[in-house]
């Protein structure tokens, strides 16, 4: 069940970088994601409070905490939708996410998929697929942007890996939920994104779509980092080698797996309900 | 996971840019306006049976400009989910900015006989205002009718669209907007002729303007220009920026997550719909002989969507047979049961949003559907 | 103290009323003269004697019930001849009688001196009345009576316009010391004219010389324009603020109901214009009522209209919410589009039934007229709509914060899906709540009819810059409809008088967006996750 093809993947092969930042993504210094005493506060009540934390190259971390531990606000900090009140958010070591929009942050090589799957849902899914794809993206381009091969053979590609190929045609809408989300997770790799996030990627697949899904993101694995907010703990055995664990907006424990099971004070707060 | 040789990698099916039947269309539709109704206006006598009355050639005129707003505003609501209540004062804007030439050609054959508009007169100025400079030369009148209305929807738009400003708040604030400048235009102070507006135009380009020759030219023009703005409708549908424009009406957080800045688009397709009225104006103007403030009501604005909500929003052809019925249906209204039109209207826009969420287009394609 | 004063002040009135030098008719007698400047002269006499008689006499002077007898005597004529003192009738009646003729010069003299002689009444509001009347007089023959009037005066405000009116005319008085006295009393009034009076010293005659030839006078005269400009500027001010405060309160009584409407149900409603245009109309119906049935109690008709315009309002509201409004929850700007449906079906529909013409709402007499506070005239009928917005207002809140359909509605608000897995019945809260905010519309109908015209088109001049208050003040918070409505309210006021009303609509709409680019989601806005959801 290995995808067929890993070159289309790798974002190294990609072409140029993005136009609104003109900078590469500086990782010579290890970590690709810097958090540092990032606070989050919504009318008083503090969403993330001094959370600090960092994501090397390549690595695939996987993000876990009870409901509101402040998971999804962190990846609000990161792409943008949120200014945090205090603290810095960097890209590898020079691209400052807190002042770029979250378009620039999105070209700057960061995808997020939500929680909630968001695909376009009148579009076909051949179309989603052509959007997300790494290219210019302004008004002029788009005026007079037609595929080449390359990229329709990249979509392709894509089409197969997650398993679209037959529903090209459909639009996104009419896809059962797990297709939506495999669909959500082909955009963001049309993106050739150095950094994904990834909300509750499984939630509401079934045991053989998580496999699958389990099976794609370790084929990822070093060619991007990869950051995944998620509930389901055998999908967290299956994928993770580091866990980190937020509670009340900061970072509760960090380890391997079995490291935080064994962990008293997550066992209080998270796995022992 | 499927692993297919790559020769049967997916290829999308272009779509063409008109059927065989759509260019048909377009090339008769676009023979009968440009060719076949000026002569049977112009050149067929009074008296023969085929003759196109002067009424006619206006009334259609009227409402091929009102189908380029119509297009317009299908740009900004039915694809990209805008819904602007504005769009009444950019066409105003336009119909004003050649108003201005209209009233320079008046010369001095207005009532006073100055060099100066009536109006001015009256006001007892002197000279034309700053911002009437230039009006006398066309090429000018013509770069206003696209540059006020352009600037100022480039300028709210980039200050709304940059804000975030969405929605109902958005529709809100245009139609506030619409509202201010409909008062401003009020005021004799403004230059603009105050509560008459400008009318008894004389002559463009020196060529009498109720003659039949410039009705007719100014009929083509119009055709003309609705063809263009179909085209350009058509050509912005197929293309990824229209795509891109569906994307942000449908979804417009996961286009910023995949790398789009929506403000541009928005922008961009906000101004070429406000650009597109102003000429639509420019050429209602002549046409129909007079432009004051009452085009801007806020009412007027709000008509235009549901020209486009009874047509069949983010279609091509709907939002033009919304506009014409509408339009024709107030005109035999407004003639046999003036006090029953305002009933009709309200309504066709409590049923059409109620009932025919898709207009006519919809209607016509469901039925059609059915029959298969 | 008080005590005393009071005591004081009785006993002091009471010599007020009586004569303090008799009329007699050696000075009436002038007034049969022939000679224009004897008559004249004659009524400044009467008004000299300063009492009752002489009050009597000189009104019936300026009624033109004064005759002159063919032997030069003068009586008062009402059906008989009478004596001008006593009003005894005369035995025997005279033969023939001629009016006293009166020319304009006369006339000015006489309401000069009535309104002088009123000083000396005894009844307080009669002498506040009349102080007023003669602010500002430049009739120096009016000083012998201001002194006397200010010897027996004891309420501080009749003093304090007396002295006013007494200073103004020692501005004339050749002794440079009783114009330095006025100048200085002038200096703490607050009124325009006496700005100018005084501001007039100040001049340079054509001559080169200063209009006031001393200097001390001057220097004087300089800080009292001063002062008096910074007393003119608060009051103006605060004229401002109360008129801001007044269109403030009438934003938020329309904005209240957008609010619910809007901001709990997320229901945009153009037709909200045309349920204050019902609840005026209500307001038409009920006076009509009350001035056919009940005309006794017309004064009260107002209070009548008020149950009666919310429920007219909130009955036509709830028929529309289950009729179109209901079926597109969750689609703004269909629900746009189908209010302005609703909207010019309304209008036209109120023609048809009462005529396109604006029909007539009158003010009860409790709410006519208006109270002076500061020199400025605060009309009643605005102070009772501020008042009654407020008392809206803490209903509104009373109801949101302490009943079960409150609660239902604020819980609608936060989580439409939780709330109906809880059991809220959520159809049955938006039903109520669409009649409530159509309710609280009704309500600020009945306030706009005793404001302006009521007319089909009513609704209209109101519901866009409501909106605007609803824009700025934000989504969900009762508290930011409040501060937008009354900001906006007296920006404005501040705004007009230097650009005019239409460049102030489209400065605060400028503003607006300024401060949306700052605020997206208006002022007050609740910040959080919910917000974007």
């Amino acid at each position: 069940m290995k995808p067929a093809h890993d070159e289309p993947l790798n974002p190294s092969g990609a072409s140029s970088i993005g136009h609104v930042v003109t900078e590469a993504v500086d990782t010579s210094h290890g970590p690709i994601l810097y958090l540092d005493d990032i606070t989050v506060s919504f009318d008083g009540f503090k969403a993330l409070n001094k959370l600090t934390l960092t994501v090397d190259e390549g690595e695939l971390r996987c993000i876990i905490g009870p409901n509101g531990a402040g998971k999804t606000t962190m990846m609000d900090v990161i792409t943008g939708k949120t200014r945090p009140d205090a603290g810095s958010a960097f890209f590898g070591q020079s691209i400052d996410l807190t002042r770029l929009t979250e378009a620039e942050i999105a070209h700057a090589g960061i995808g997020r998929k939500f929680q909630k799957p968001t695909v376009f849902e009148n579009h076909t899914v051949f179309e989603n697929l052509e959007l997300a794809i790494k290219t210019d993206k302004r008004v002029w381009a788009s005026l007079r942007a037609r595929l080449g091969d390359e990229q329709l053979d990249r979509i392709s590609e894509t089409l197969r890996t997650i398993d679209l190929l037959e529903q090209a045609d459909r639009a996104a809408g009419l896809l059962s939920h797990g297709q939506k989300q495999w669909l959500e997770i082909g955009m963001l790799l049309m993106q050739e994104p150095q950094l994904l996030l990834l909300d509750e990627p499984v939630a509401g697949m079934t045991d053989e779509e998580t496999a699958k899904t389990a099976q794609l993101l370790k084929t990822l694995e070093g060619s991007c980092s990869i950051v995944v907010v998620e509930h389901d703990m055998e999908f967290i055995d299956e994928i993770a080698s580091t866990v980190t664990v937020l509670h009340e907006g900061s970072v509760l424990a960090e380890g391997g797996m079995n490291e935080i099971k064994s962990d008293e004070r997550v066992i209080e707060v998270y796995l022992g309900r | 996971m499927k692993s297919e040789p790559l020769s049967l990698n997916y290829r999308p099916v272009e779509q063409p840019f008109f059927t065989k039947t759509g260019w048909t269309v377009v090339a008769v539709l676009a023979l009968v306006a440009l060719v076949i109704v000026p002569i049977l206006y112009v050149a067929v006598p009074q008296e023969h049976p085929l003759h196109l009355s002067a009424y006619t050639v206006t009334l259609v005129g009227k409402i091929l400009c009102y189908c380029i707003v119509a297009c317009a505003m299908n740009l900004i609501w039915g694809y990209t989910g805008i819904l602007s209540l504005g769009h009444g004062l950019f066409f105003a804007l336009g119909g004003y900015a050649f108003g201005m030439y209209l009233m320079r050609q008046i010369g001095r054959d207005g009532q006073y006989q100055s060099d100066l508009p009536d109006f001015m007169v009256f006001l007892d100025w002197k000279e034309y205002p700053w911002h009437w400079a230039g009006t006398d030369s066309f090429l000018w009148a013509l770069m206003l009718v696209v540059l006020v209305p352009g600037l100022l929807a480039f300028v709210f738009g980039f200050f709304a669209f940059r804000s975030r400003i969405k929605g109902v708040y958005f529709s809100i604030i245009t139609q506030a907007l619409t509202f201010a400048f409909m008062l401003l235009f009020f005021r004799n102070e403004t230059g603009f002729g105050g509560n008459n507006g400008f009318t008894d135009f004389k002559r463009i380009l020196g060529f009498d303007v109720t003659s039949p020759g410039m009705r007719a030219t100014l009929f083509a023009l119009s055709a003309a220009a609705l063809l263009g703005a179909v085209v350009m409708t058509r050509y912005l549908e197929r293309s990824k920026t229209g795509r891109v424009l569906r994307a942000i009406r449908d979804s417009e957080s996961r286009l910023m997550f995949s790398g789009y800045n929506p403000l541009w688009y928005k922008l961009f397709i906000w101004t070429l719909s406000a650009v597109m009225c102003g000429i639509a104006g420019a050429l209602y103007v002549p046409q129909v002989g007079i432009i004051n403030p009452s085009e801007m009501s806020p009412a007027n604005s709000i008509e235009i969507a549901v020209w486009v909500a009874v047509g069949g929003r983010g279609t091509l052809i709907g939002p033009l047979l919304g506009a014409s019925t509408v339009n024709g249906a107030k005109s035999f209204f407004t003639q046999s049961f003036p006090e029953y039109w305002l009933f009709f209207l309200g309504l066709l826009f409590i049923l059409v949003t109620l009932f025919m969420p898709k207009g006519i287009v919809g209607l016509v394609n469901r039925i059609m559907k059915r029959d298969q | 103290m008080r005590l005393i004063h009071c005591v004081l002040g009785f006993v002091l009135l009471l010599c007020a009323a009586l004569p303090a030098s008799a009329l007699d008719a050696e000075t009436i007698a002038p007034l049969g003269s022939n000679d224009l400047m004897t008559r004249i002269e004659a009524i400044d006499a009467i008004a000299r004697a300063g009492d009752e008689q002489a009050l009597t006499l000189l009104q019936a002077l300026q009624d033109g019930e004064v005759y002159v007898t063919g032997d030069g005597q003068v009586v008062i004529y009402r059906d008989e001849a009478l004596d001008p003192i006593t009003l005894a009738p005369l035995d025997p009646q005279p033969d023939d009688v001629d009016s006293v003729i009166l020319n304009n010069r006369m006339r000015g003299k006489l309401s000069t001196a009535i309104g002088a002689l009123r000083l000396l009444s005894p009844d307080a509001a009669v002498r506040r009345a009349s102080a007023r009347a003669i602010e500002g007089s430049e009739d120096v023959s009016l000083l012998p009576i201001l002194d006397k009037a200010l010897e027996r005066e004891t309420e501080a405000d009749i003093r304090r316009s007396l002295s006013h009116t007494r200073a103004i005319l020692e501005l004339k008085s050749e002794d440079p010391a009783r114009r330095l006295a006025a100048v200085e009393v002038l200096a703490d009034s607050s009124q325009r004219r006496v700005h100018e009076l005084v501001s007039r010293l100040l001049l340079k005659l054509p001559s080169g010389e200063f209009a006031e030839p001393d200097a001390e006078v001057r220097a004087a005269a300089t800080d009292a324009v001063k002062s008096i400009e910074r007393r003119l500027l608060l009051l103006d001010y605060f004229a401002r603020f109360f008129s801001g405060l007044s269109l403030g309160s009438i934003l938020l009584l329309v904005a209240l109901g957008l609010a619910i409407t809007y901001g709990l149900l997320g229901v945009i409603n153009l037709a909200h214009g045309e349920m204050l245009m019902i609840g005026a109309y209500a307001t038409y119906v009920t006076q009509e009522v009350f001035k056919t049935h009940f005309p006794g109690a017309f004064d009260w008709y107002v209070l009548a209209a008020i149950p009666v315009a919310f429920v007219t309002a909130a009955l036509v509201g709830m028929a529309l919410e289950r009729t179109v409004i209901r079926w597109l929850y969750g689609r703004p700007l269909e629900t746009l589009l189908a209010t302005w449906g609703i909207s010019l079906f309304l209008i036209q529909l109120t023609r048809q039934i009462f005529g396109a013409q604006n029909v007539e709402v009158a003010n009860p007499s409790w709410m006519s007229g208006g109270v002076e506070v500061l020199n400025v005239v605060l009309p009643y009928n605005r102070i009772a709509i501020i008042a009654f917005s407020f008392f809206v207002l803490l209903l509104m809140w009373l109801m949101l914060a302490r009943t079960r359909l409150g609660l239902f509605i604020r819980s609608v608000t936060q989580n439409r899906t939780m709330a109906s897995c809880v059991g809220v019945p959520t159809s049955r809260v938006d039903l109520m709540a669409f009649g409530l905010g159509s309710g609280i519309a009704g309500l600020a109908g009945v306030a706009l009819s005793q404001i302006g015209n009521v007319g089909p088109d009513l609704g209209q001049a109101y519901i866009i810059d409501s909106f605007m208050v609803v824009v700025l003040g934000g989504v969900g918070q009762l508290a930011g409809t409040v501060y937008a409505a009354l900001g906006l309210g007296v920006l404005s006021k501040f705004i007009e008088p230097h650009i005019g009303a239409v460049l102030t609509k489209i400065l605060i709409l400028v503003i607006i967006i300024a401060v949306i680019q700052k605020r997206p989601q208006g002022l007050f806005a609740l910040k959080g996750r919910a917000v974007e959801a």
